[in-house]
């Protein structure tokens, strides 16, 4: 693993100064893209929160559709939470379509209800110590399914909220809005194994 | 069983973060708020008129109706917002018992309390309100809003009040910033804030919350300017629905605003949109004419 290894933030549209931040502070060197030559090199692209709808949008302008799902087969880690987790499914319930499809979990939007229903809650994550972690989940949505090679992290009230392969994370919550950076440093650890592995 | 807590000032100001780079359209119907979605807005704000109407129409501006509420909530995946009058908080009850997701207590709409702001943190629901200036934010902020937008002069499709004051605003952060820890107390009566958000703000050289442009947004080349002013995102008025092609100018709002910093980008969207897409601007309003000085 390099000393510091370069992570992508998608910076079409949503939180990404906290993610950039959690990047830098997890001891990454955090880097915006927000146009398809702004990956090559990067160890790591994190899919911030914000609206899919929106992102997908600006993904289909500037073709990063395409230009992720390469990165990703060459061997870049992925990691999203909240709307960057629905990009990433294989299954979005309700939608004609995926949106990125590169991991193998069916997600439904919003499945909590709406901002009232909004809410923090301490959980406890497999295999990551230090104790339960403050997660904030807004307008979330849940992990109904996960395929193969995939194992779950977290649940609440047994619906599944993060899950992992070798390669990816996906959270229905958001670790970038709390001073805990203990998803990003897994994320991080991710990377190196993807760098081996390759 | 998971404790849940609710209405957290986390997942209040959580949900403007969530919206940062993004703009948010202002519609009356659910067809204005699909259209809007499938453009790539990331909420809608429900309302009875669009601000240009406000001004042509006259009369009391109040809450949209129940049922254009209910169904733009029930149409759209993406955050539904809805004004209130300043100071109606049984306005704002009855939006945050529709499910609507963030509340606008708004100068747009005619003020209902001349001395009173709504007392916001008794709400689960999130607020976002107006401001002119540094000490007009942090005022509000004192009252429980999780999420600032520049007044500008909406419904005039004038740009030129929004930039005065997000200017405003960056300059007196800046100012405060300079200043040592013993001459907080009275700049705190200077702004007429409370001292531990002035503070905050000195510190941290910024709001603590996002903060949004509102207020004259007419065209995808003003979306841009007010984002490299610093802005978080972009709220867009009666612009949208009232040019020709609503979708088309809606999606070039978009992608002025992602790709602010882009002029090639910017000087395609803007070719793609035609000249004569934007509404006629105003030039000069007189003081009884103004929303931005109602209630600060």
């Amino acid at each position: 693993m390099s000393a510091r290894p370069t992570i992508g933030v998608l910076g079409v549209q949503g939180d990404v100064s906290e993610h950039m931040a959690a990047v830098e502070r997890a001891g990454g060197t955090a880097r915006k893209v927000k146009r398809p030559d702004e990956l090559t090199d990067v160890a790591g692209l994190i899919l911030p929160g914000g609206e899919s709808t929106t992102h997908r949008r600006l993904l289909d302008y500037e073709d990063l559709l395409s230009a992720i799902t390469d990165r990703y087969r060459d061997g870049m880690a992925v990691f999203g939470t909240c709307a960057g987790a629905i990009l990433l499914a294989t299954e979005v319930l309700g939608a004609p379509t995926p949106h990125l499809s590169l991991v193998d979990i069916t997600v439904r939007r919003n499945a909590f209800g709406r901002q009232r229903e909004s809410f923090v809650t301490d959980l406890d994550v497999a295999g990551l110590d230090g104790g339960p972690l403050r997660a904030v989940f807004i307008r979330a949505p849940i992990i109904e399914r996960v395929g193969p090679g995939i194992d779950v992290l977290a649940t609440v009230d047994g619906e599944i909220v993060l899950a992992e392969s070798d390669r990816a994370l996906v959270a229905a919550f958001h670790p970038e809005l709390t001073a805990d950076d203990r998803l990003h440093k897994r994320f991080l650890e991710k990377t190196a194994t993807a760098e081996v592995a390759r | 069983m998971n404790q849940r807590e609710t209405g957290t000032i986390e997942v209040k100001r959580g949900l403007a973060q969530m919206l940062k780079g993004g703009v948010i359209m202002d519609v009356t119907t659910v067809d204005m708020a699909k259209v809007a979605e499938q453009a790539g807005a990331v909420a809608v704000m429900a309302l009875e008129r669009v601000p240009s109407d406000i001004r042509a129409g006259g009369g009391v501006a109040r809450m949209a109706p129940v049922s254009k509420i209910k169904e733009i909530v029930a149409g759209v995946s993406i955050p539904v917002m809805a004004k209130c009058r300043i100071g109606h908080f049984v306005e704002a009850q009855i939006e945050e018992a529709l499910g609507v997701d963030y509340l606008d207590e708004s100068e747009v709409l005619t003020p209902a309390d001349e001395a009173h702001h709504i007392d916001k943190h008794e709400f689960t629901i999130p607020f976002v309100c107006g401001a002119r200036d540094l000490g007009e934010a942090l005022r509000r902020i004192g009252e429980g809003a999780a999420m600032i937008r520049t007044k500008g002069e909406p419904g005039t499709g004038n740009i030129v009040e929004a930039v005065r004051h997000l200017r405003m605003i960056r300059a007196q952060i800046r100012d405060l910033a300079t200043r040592p820890a013993e001459e907080l107390l009275v700049a705190a009566k200077e702004l007429r804030a409370p001292l531990d958000l002035v503070e905050e703000t000195a510190r941290t050289e910024r709001l603590p919350v996002v903060n949004f442009a509102a207020g004259g947004v007419a065209i995808p080349a003003d979306a841009a300017l007010m984002m490299q002013l610093g802005a978080d995102g972009v709220f867009v008025g009666s612009g949208i629905f009232k040019s020709e092609n609503p979708a088309a100018f809606a999606r070039a709002i978009v992608l002025a605003t992602t790709h602010y910093d882009d002029p090639d980008i910017l000087a395609r969207v803007s070719e793609e949109l035609g000249t004569d897409a934007a509404m006629v601007g105003l030039e000069r309003l007189t003081e009884e004419e103004l929303m931005q000085i109602r209630s600060t």
